[in-house]
């Protein structure tokens, strides 16, 4: 911890946040307002946790972009994954979808009302489950960004070397820089900054994002999750839109190299191929997603009880795609801690504490 | 509501979907006038010239055993400390076992023994009870419920309508320890070093406190939903708010490395053996001294001072932003990434 207790020093805060104020200061044309888009999640949940908008000039502006993968996974996926459990069939999964709402129900329903809902803390843990109900079916729930997707899957060399054939992995993953494309294409997005996130780059690496900074010509910075790195990466931002720069900056060195993790990047790719995928509030984005290949369809939990993860209907009122996309804050949503709360989420946003929706609701209304 | 709705763990989670259904079906029930109203930790009983506190506290905690303590040591310091944060000197404790078939001898020994060790080191008895076995698979080992009655302490009449703005807020120590001890044992997350539950009685702190009886406002053990909760709640509705400085906020660095892999925030935590005062600031420091003399308060510091900002918890972060604490909502649940 006390390594960890260096990237929340109060002093050197201090005077990284007069520097940004300083080059706040200089920001002009049609630069004059910075708007920073922290693509992930947990760069999302930092800023709140540590307050870091408050003490940001008010011409730099946060944008929360769609970094969140429990938040954007389609109201579909839930549908199917509460059929499984009803069939009986044990659903294992990460703690934060409990409460996503399908397009009537969250898995915490389904587990109230008897279904085999387990939370896990590593996806290991579900082979052991499926290790020690040899005649029950277990499903992992797959989803995640880069960082995550990695430790899933290995899901399937395990239950290979353990023989064991009554596990499978129903799949939603995302890939960050096809979403970055997205958000650069829309012309509603109009964001001058990306602070880029920090563990999904230590998977893909800084390389990965060469060609989309370089086409678009927007600021980026790939920056840790402690506030200081946030920090140091608002400030990086802010010095190249005061230079009038369009670089790709890795101001988390300490953790994330040039050519990524070549040992989750093999393994991604013996296993997965890129597919189209629903991201919700957003729509669908070309090639932003990976699923299993057919050699490991044994695996693959749509095809091994034929269930369909699309066509989910999710209330049309929430406006997570507007918040997602930087165009409205949270509290501009007409359900925003109204019919929408932690509690009783009715859109992605408001799920996860990852979710903008949450953040903003737990820590700045 | 519907008919299909039912109750989720989330319910049992100490945030607000436990105050939800404890305010929609218990308040609206009993406790509408008497002792009940404003949901104290223990009911203080009126009998003639003497004023009793009555408390009660069920125990399902999974693992039985921890670091620290076991479920038979919770069972004694919950329902102890319920009574003691009402001011009282506790007395007399029931004990009710729900045992499930199965459950070896030697396990249920080593916690009965537990409860006595406990009960004795505090001073109190044991003087009724009940056992129950039920069928394997209808509960999880072995459950506890404790009930106890203490005497409250004369002049130490502690009520939210007493605090003020600039009180001060005292943590007994570091926050948190028990519930990252009981999710690491739970997960077998050890990180090089063992995580010890702070399972303990507050009773003589409540004590030392009582020197000062007329300058001490409010106390709380904060059990489930931890410190964020138990703030949160006492400012709810009320004309003053908290602020807390995030760096005086004590915290274990093991817990600390624990709830930082699960990706939980400390302040939501469980305790069991720790307890928040608001006092005047005349008092804080003494307060804090006497508290620092006993084992238990080893780890005393003033984390905050109430404010004019209505209902609203607030933290001064490590950086020097603020932000709001919210009650926590229902499960504690590990984020993914």
């Amino acid at each position: 911890m006390k390594y960890i207790d260096g990237f929340r020093n109060h002093l050197a805060a201090k005077s990284i946040t007069k520097d940004i104020h300083d080059l706040a200061g200089k920001l002009g044309g049609s630069n004059r307002e910075a708007r920073i888009m922290e693509v992930c999640g947990s760069h999302t949940m930092s800023i709140a946790r540590y307050g870091i908008r408050q003490i940001l000039p008010e011409n730099v502006r946060l944008i929360s972009g769609p970094g969140c993968p429990v938040c954007v996974t389609d109201a579909a996926y839930i549908d199917a994954a509460i059929e499984l459990a009803e069939r009986g069939i044990h659903i294992a999964t990460f703690g934060d979808m409990l409460k996503v709402p399908g397009s009537s129900r969250t898995l915490a329903d389904a587990r109230g009302a008897g279904g085999k809902v387990h939370v896990c803390y590593s996806p290991l843990d579900a082979v052991k489950l499926a290790k020690e109900n040899p005649e029950e079916e277990v499903v992992f729930l797959g989803i995640g960004f880069e960082t995550t997707v990695p430790p899933v899957i290995s899901i399937i060399k395990k239950a290979n070397a353990e023989k064991l054939a009554n596990i499978s992995i129903l799949t939603a993953f995302k890939l960050v820089p096809p979403a970055l494309e997205a958000l650069a294409a829309d012309k509603d997005v109009a964001v001058n900054g990306f602070l880029l996130p920090a563990h999904v780059s230590a998977i893909i690496g800084v390389d990965a994002y060469s060609s989309f900074v370089h086409r678009h010509k927007i600021p980026s910075v790939i920056a840790g999750f402690e506030p200081l790195d946030i920090l140091l990466g608002i400030a990086g931002l802010l010095e190249q839109l005061t230079e009038n720069k369009a670089e790709l900056v890795n101001q988390y060195a300490r953790v994330v190299r040039k050519q990524g993790n070549s040992i989750a990047l093999d393994l991604m790719n013996n296993l997965l191929e890129p597919a189209d995928a629903s991201w919700r509030g957003i729509g669908t984005i070309p090639q932003s997603g990976l699923v299993l290949r057919k050699e490991f369809s044994d695996f693959d939990a749509s095809k091994k009880f034929n269930i369909s993860t699309e066509g989910g209907k999710p209330d049309l009122r929430c406006r997570c795609g507007d918040v997602l996309k930087g165009i409205i804050f949270p509290d501009e949503c007409p359900l925003f801690n109204k019919e929408c709360t932690p509690l009783f989420p009715v859109g992605p946003c408001m799920v996860s504490s990852e979710g903008s929706c949450a953040a903003y609701y737990k820590y700045s209304r | 509501m519907n008919d299909t709705e039912r109750i989720l763990l989330g319910h049992g989670g100490g945030g607000k979907l436990s105050r939800n259904l404890i305010d929609r079906e218990i308040v609206t029930r009993f406790g509408t006038d008497g002792p009940l109203v404003g949901l104290p930790d223990g009911a203080r009983l009126q009998l003639g010239e003497e004023t009793l506190v009555f408390s009660t506290d069920s125990f399902v905690v999974s693992p039985l055993e921890f670091p620290g303590g076991d479920i038979g040591r919770l069972a004694v310091h919950g329902t102890v400390n319920d009574v003691s944060v009402s001011g009282a000197v506790p007395l007399w404790l029931s004990l009710a076992l729900i045992i499930e078939e199965g459950l070896e001898f030697t396990v249920l020994q080593r916690i009965l023994d537990s409860v006595k060790e406990a009960a004795e080191e505090i001073g109190v008895k044991v003087v009724t009870g009940d056992t129950k076995v039920v069928a394997r698979g209808q509960c999880d080992r072995l459950f506890i419920n404790t009930a106890g009655i203490g005497r409250k302490i004369k002049n130490l009449n502690t009520g939210l309508d007493r605090i003020k703005q600039g009180d001060v807020v005292i943590t007994s120590g570091t926050l948190g320890d028990h519930g990252m001890a009981i999710m690491a044992a739970r997960e077998n997350l050890t990180l090089n070093n063992e995580l010890h539950s702070d399972t303990g009685s507050v009773h003589r702190l409540v004590a030392a406190a009582a020197e000062w009886a007329g300058g001490v406002k409010f106390m709380r053990d904060p059990t489930r939903g931890g410190i964020a909760a138990v703030l949160g709640e006492m400012v709810e509705e009320q004309s003053f708010g908290i602020v807390l400085k995030e760096e005086k906020i004590p915290y274990n660095p093991d817990a600390r490395a624990v709830a930082e892999v699960l990706g939980i925030d400390l302040m939501h935590v469980a305790c069991e053996g720790r307890m928040l005062l608001i006092c005047a600031p005349e008092v804080a420091e003494k307060i804090t001294a006497a508290w620092r003399v006993l084992p238990e308060g080893a780890g005393a510091e003033i984390i905050g001072e109430v404010t004019d900002d209505n209902g609203r918890v607030i933290l001064e972060t490590l950086i020097g932003g603020r932000r709001m604490v919210d009650i926590p909502q229902g499960e504690l649940l590990p984020r993914i990434c």
